[in-house]
């Protein structure tokens, strides 16, 4: 494996560790909400690194395209994965809030199992 | 010269990523999680793919930091 | 809180271990072979699209965009549905001080966002962009009214009624173009219009069109989005 290889794989496993870490040892669950946007951060690296080829150009082409370009398949799939999980990162937010009003805490060791 | 920016973009992105996860005030995270989002556009375009940056700096430097910020000012009430 | 953090690290572990497996078996990154990619670029360049990845989102893989902006909606509606506007006893929101500088560039910046969120939508089949990233930076570059200092500017100039249509109406031509093209043609979402001049506006067929209507259908959404946190997170009643 070379160096490169091991630097892009070793910092999208660190991401997604770093994340599930933080989410583990959140005391506040709006912290929780953001390691999960970390971990999630973790698998975009990962699909560009596969895509990626040294020595080409972005996937913008002309009609007699010579130099080579990376990947669109990978980048297609990234791009969306990052406006959905905005989106879900926002729900997440409101029931945040939601759970705020309902239990009094945002503190994910007060929320015991569902009460009454 | 390519190989050097990809792994010091990357060291970026590491480092980043540990400043957020550690912030356990999530009243200061949202700017530390802007700066990461910034450090995943640099390596996205470094990566040949300005599609990503571009949905990536949109996203993770406006729309995500504004959400946590009016969302710990509303849980933070309580 | 012990056993919890001891049982992440010895899950955290494992969970790593596999990784290093994993990766290690994997191809080197920078390789020559991309399977897809030789298959995107000639395709590409038969539907007259310069922006590959463009080409995939609208025209080749057209379908699975149409589940994405779907989890869009969806997830716009859940917010919605959680969060109901909040109650008329909410604090009322205290004027705060905005340097006049960030003022005046907000000003300034507002016309320059929204003419850039509309030329990343408009010509996403030419250069880097398209529906999704355009629709963000015209969401927030709208937002700027509200960063130069005025929410009631933001209120006024911000349609909520008129943006949830659309965010629905657009996500329905979406939806209509595949129909379209599954009479016309006989394939959901295949690209039936006119391919036009190779780089000209109105080229590529169905993909300005599709992401026209995705840009849409995001701006409308994270605009209801961020009016609903903006309005529970600053105490206003809308």
């Amino acid at each position: 494996m070379t160096l490169v290889s091991g630097a892009c794989y070793g910092v999208a496993g660190w991401l997604l560790l770093l994340g599930c870490a933080g989410i583990v040892r959140s005391r506040h669950l709006v912290h929780t909400v953001v390691s999960l946007s970390v971990a999630q951060s973790g698998t975009y690296v990962l699909l560009l690194a596969i895509g990626y080829q040294s020595g080409a150009g972005a996937p913008i082409v002309v009609k007699g395209q010579q130099l080579p370009v990376v990947d669109p398949t990978v980048q297609a799939l990234t791009l969306t994965d990052i406006v959905v999980s905005a989106t879900i990162t926002a729900l997440l937010l409101a029931l945040t809030i939601q759970i705020a009003r309902r239990h009094g805490t945002v503190d994910p060791d007060e929320l015991r199992a569902l009460r009454g | 010269m390519n190989t050097a920016l990809l792994l010091m973009t990357l060291l970026l992105v590491a480092v980043a990523a540990l400043v957020v996860v550690t912030t356990h005030d999530p009243r200061r995270q949202a700017a530390p999680l802007s700066v990461f989002s910034l450090c995943l556009t640099v390596l996205f375009v470094v990566f040949q793919a300005p599609d990503v940056a571009l949905s990536e700096l949109a996203v993770g430097a406006a729309v995500v930091p504004l959400l946590v910020l009016l969302t710990v000012r509303k849980v933070g009430r309580r | 809180m012990r056993t919890r953090d001891g049982l992440a690290l010895v899950g955290g572990t494992g969970v790593a271990a596999l990784l290093v497996a994993a990766f290690l078996r994997m191809p080197a990154v920078g390789e020559h072979a991309h399977v897809y990619r030789d298959l995107v670029l000639p395709a590409a360049l038969r539907a007259n699209t310069p922006n590959l990845v463009s080409s995939v989102n609208f025209d080749l893989r057209a379908f699975d965009t149409l589940g994405e902006e779907t989890i869009v909606a969806a997830a716009v509606v859940g917010v919605l549905a959680l969060l109901q506007p909040p109650d008329r006893r909410a604090t009322p929101p205290q004027r705060g001080y905005v340097l006049p500088a960030v003022r005046f560039s907000g000003y300034l910046l507002l016309p320059v966002a929204v003419v850039l969120g509309l030329d990343v939508v408009l010509h996403g089949h030419l250069t880097p962009g398209g529906g999704f990233q355009g629709g963000v930076v015209l969401a927030t570059g709208w937002h700027l009214l509200y960063l130069s200092g005025s929410y009631s500017a933001l209120q006024r100039l911000r349609p909520l009624a008129w943006l949830e249509h659309a965010e629905a109406v657009a996500t329905g031509l979406y939806v209509a173009t595949g129909l379209t093209g599954l009479v016309v043609t006989g394939g959901f979402l295949a690209n039936f219009l006119p391919l036009g001049r190779f780089g000209s506006l109105l080229s590529a067929g169905t993909v300005p069109l599709l992401s026209v209507l995705v840009g849409l259908e995001v701006a409308a959404g994270v605009i209801v989005l961020l009016s609903r946190f903006l309005a529970h997170g600053l105490g206003h009643a809308r």
